[in-house]
């Protein structure tokens, strides 16, 4: 049995929604009634069936509509591409592993055939039926890293590893909480951080660089970050800024439940065989508060989290014009009884 | 996270003497499969059960990054050594299964180099093996100069001269040939980068030539595996685990901690990664610090050791561990 695709939008008319099964199986970020930085970072290995960890490359039933949306993106503004010139090796490598891990863990979906170095893909969903000769550029539409993240959901950074850092140096990057690759393109580690507040006082970057230069091969590793978004959109670019900036002065005490949308990425890292680089997905989940307060558990957590924020944080996040009436709508959910531990819902 | 990397099951395919010190190991994993893909400069790190003992010895991969059929290492025997290299010339054997790591590279290419300029050293030319391979097959602009005792002595000197040709150029100790460094330093077109991996005495001529010469610190990168030296035996006591332990002359202190059934985190084995860095609780006597990671001031301080290479001699010896 595979994924019924739904047909939906993540701009204008907004049609995008998760199904009820799709409800339940939301990363909600939130062990605990509160939230500040840590470096949590745990193995990326296989979780429970029906979770969004059942596999380690996520394909659910937004996918097809997510790569309508990141080709308008991409006919608008070409430059969410960008890979280097010494980054096609690392290009190739991305291409290997989302193709492995897409037909394994969706077979009805997707197929690779090896045969050498003649590979034969079919993506069902899209309709493609390519056979390409892998390391070779010219048997491709495009580039490796840009054919294959056409087809592949979340934003994908890949870095360079030399001089003891990392270094942003090619990436697909559409469906981003409020950053920019072609402004961070060429940059390392502590560069592209810069403007995070509170975590470098932490000295929080320079154990996960640490961290990260170490990532081994066959051993990937994962970490939930999360925002929050008005309407389910998901090119939230600096670029775009004037299309979705002021979506945030649109919330009223009467449309939270349909506008503000609770942003999760599931970050993982993985070393590149071939080329030594490590590829950061950065997969986008949506949930509007309406479909989120269907859990009990997670109004509650949501609303305690959301109250006690500090506020550089609720600032750097982009919460701050919005904060009040969302408090509000979440406090008339929340009971004040105890939320039991872990991220699940009840 | 546990520790080191996760293991693949292999077999010896195949067991080649290649010259008077050196033999060559073939891998191929036990279940039949391709190994995983790796990159010029990578390494794993090989488990030898030698009776009693464990040792976990890292050695570079020389075959092509893209034949990953077999893992094929090069061992040189060292006869003062700590026994690894004696125990892969002694002991194994085509057929016999053994445990390797996934692949790790501390010595990878920059892929930026408009030009890769390679100086190797001895049994330093395997990790060269394996990037000339990966190069030439991308059509990547190289050159290797490679120093050795004698000709009959030159691993693979003959395959890489007929692969490359005049891409190699070698140097034979006995006929008082020698890189003329500063030379060759000096000529290189812009956007090449240095590799150096051989003895630690090279090493460090080159660096240093290659610093005085100008060249940016970013564009120089060598491979500094220490093998962990044999030395005097000491005690430790391990104060998170409660354990005490003695070192012996041929053990090094993160196998004689490993051998108590505590696993720090590993990768390299050689000094070099920082994965092992281990605090100090208390001592009285003086360190022996063999590794690469640690800057002098930390050295002297006698607040943490790197257990892969380096030892203690004096009366006790507390860690956190």
């Amino acid at each position: 049995m595979g994924i019924t695709f739904r047909k939906e939008t993540f701009r204008d008319d907004f049609t995008f929604k998760n199904s009820p099964e799709h409800i339940r199986r939301f990363p909600f970020p939130f062990h605990e009634d509160a939230y500040m930085y840590a470096v949590n970072i745990e193995p990326h290995v296989v979780g429970p069936r029906g979770s969004v960890l059942e596999n380690l490359i996520d394909v659910d039933e937004h996918y097809v509509a997510e790569m309508q949306d990141r080709a308008l993106v991409l006919a608008e503004d070409p430059l969410r591409c960008q890979s280097l010139p010494h980054m096609t090796l690392a290009g190739w490598d991305l291409l290997e592993l989302l193709m492995e891990q897409q037909a394994l863990g969706y077979p009805e979906h997707f197929t690779l055939t090896r045969d050498g170095d003649r590979w034969r893909w079919i993506n069902r969903p899209l309709g493609i039926d390519d056979t390409f000769t892998f390391g070779d550029t010219s048997t491709l539409p495009y580039g490796p890293m840009e054919y294959i993240t056409r087809q592949s959901q979340g934003d994908f950074c890949i870095l360079d590893q030399r001089d003891g850092n990392l270094w942003m140096d090619a990436g697909m990057v559409t469906t981003q909480a409020d950053w920019s690759l072609d402004f961070d393109i060429g940059m390392n580690f502590f560069e592209w951080h810069a403007p995070v507040p509170l975590a470098h006082e932490k000295g929080i970057f320079v154990r996960a660089l640490k961290f990260l230069t170490n990532i081994q091969q066959g051993k990937p590793a994962r970490r939930l970050n999360w925002t929050m978004t008005i309407n389910p959109r998901l090119d939230t670019s600096p670029e775009n800024y004037h299309k979705w900036g002021p979506d945030r002065a649109t919330v009223t005490p009467d449309n939270v439940g349909d506008k503000v949308h609770l942003r999760v990425e599931l970050q993982s890292f993985w070393r590149l065989p071939r080329s030594n680089g490590i590829v950061f997905p950065i997969r986008c989940y949506l949930i509007k508060m309406d479909e989120l307060v269907t859990q009990p558990k997670w109004a509650r957590r949501l609303h305690r989290v959301i109250r006690d924020l500090p506020d550089e944080l609720a600032n750097y996040k982009g919460l701050t014009r919005y904060r009040p009436a969302l408090v509000e709508w979440l406090s008339k959910l929340d009971d004040g009884s105890p939320t039991s531990p872990g991220f699940g819902p009840d | 996270m546990s520790t080191g990397t996760t293991k693949l099951d292999v077999v010896v395919s195949d067991v080649v003497p290649v010259n008077d010190l050196v033999t060559r190991f073939h891998f191929r994993r036990r279940d039949g499969q391709l190994l995983p893909t790796f990159s010029g400069g990578a390494h794993v790190v090989v488990e030898m059960r030698d009776g009693e003992r464990t040792r976990l010895n890292p050695y570079s991969l020389m075959g092509s990054p893209l034949d990953t059929r077999e893992y094929t290492i090069s061992v040189r025997r060292d006869d003062v050594g700590r026994g690894g290299s004696l125990f892969m010339h002694r002991s194994v054997k085509p057929g016999m299964e053994m445990v390797v790591s996934y692949p790790v590279n501390l010595f990878s290419l920059d892929l930026r180099a408009k030009k890769h300029l390679m100086l190797a050293g001895g049994i330093g030319i395997t990790p060269f093996m394996a990037q000339t391979a990966q190069l030439a097959a991308e059509g990547g602009n190289f050159e290797l100069h490679y120093t050795c005792r004698t000709a009959s002595l030159g691993t693979y000197a003959d395959v890489l001269r007929e692969r490359y040709d005049r891409r190699v150029r070698l140097y034979h100790d006995d006929l008082e040939e020698r890189i003329e460094l500063d030379r060759l330093l000096s000529t290189q077109p812009l956007g090449t980068h240095l590799y150096v991996c051989g003895p630690a005495g090279m090493i460090n001529w080159v660096r240093d030539r290659a610093a005085s010469l100008g060249w940016p610190a970013e564009t120089v990168h060598f491979e500094h595996f220490a093998a962990p030296q044999p030395g005097l035996p000491f005690d430790v006591r391990l104060a998170v685990s409660g354990k005490s332990i003695r070192v012996d002359e041929q053990q090094s202190l993160l196998e004689a901690i490993e051998a108590a059934g505590v696993d720090p985190p590993y990768l390299c084995r050689g000094g070099v990664c920082g994965q092992c860095e281990t605090n100090v609780i208390s001592c009285d006597g003086k360190f022996i610090h063999n590794d690469h990671w640690l800057s002098e001031e930390e050295h002297r301080s006698g607040k943490k050791i790197m257990p892969c290479v380096s030892r203690f001699e004096g009366r006790s010896l507390v860690l956190e561990r």
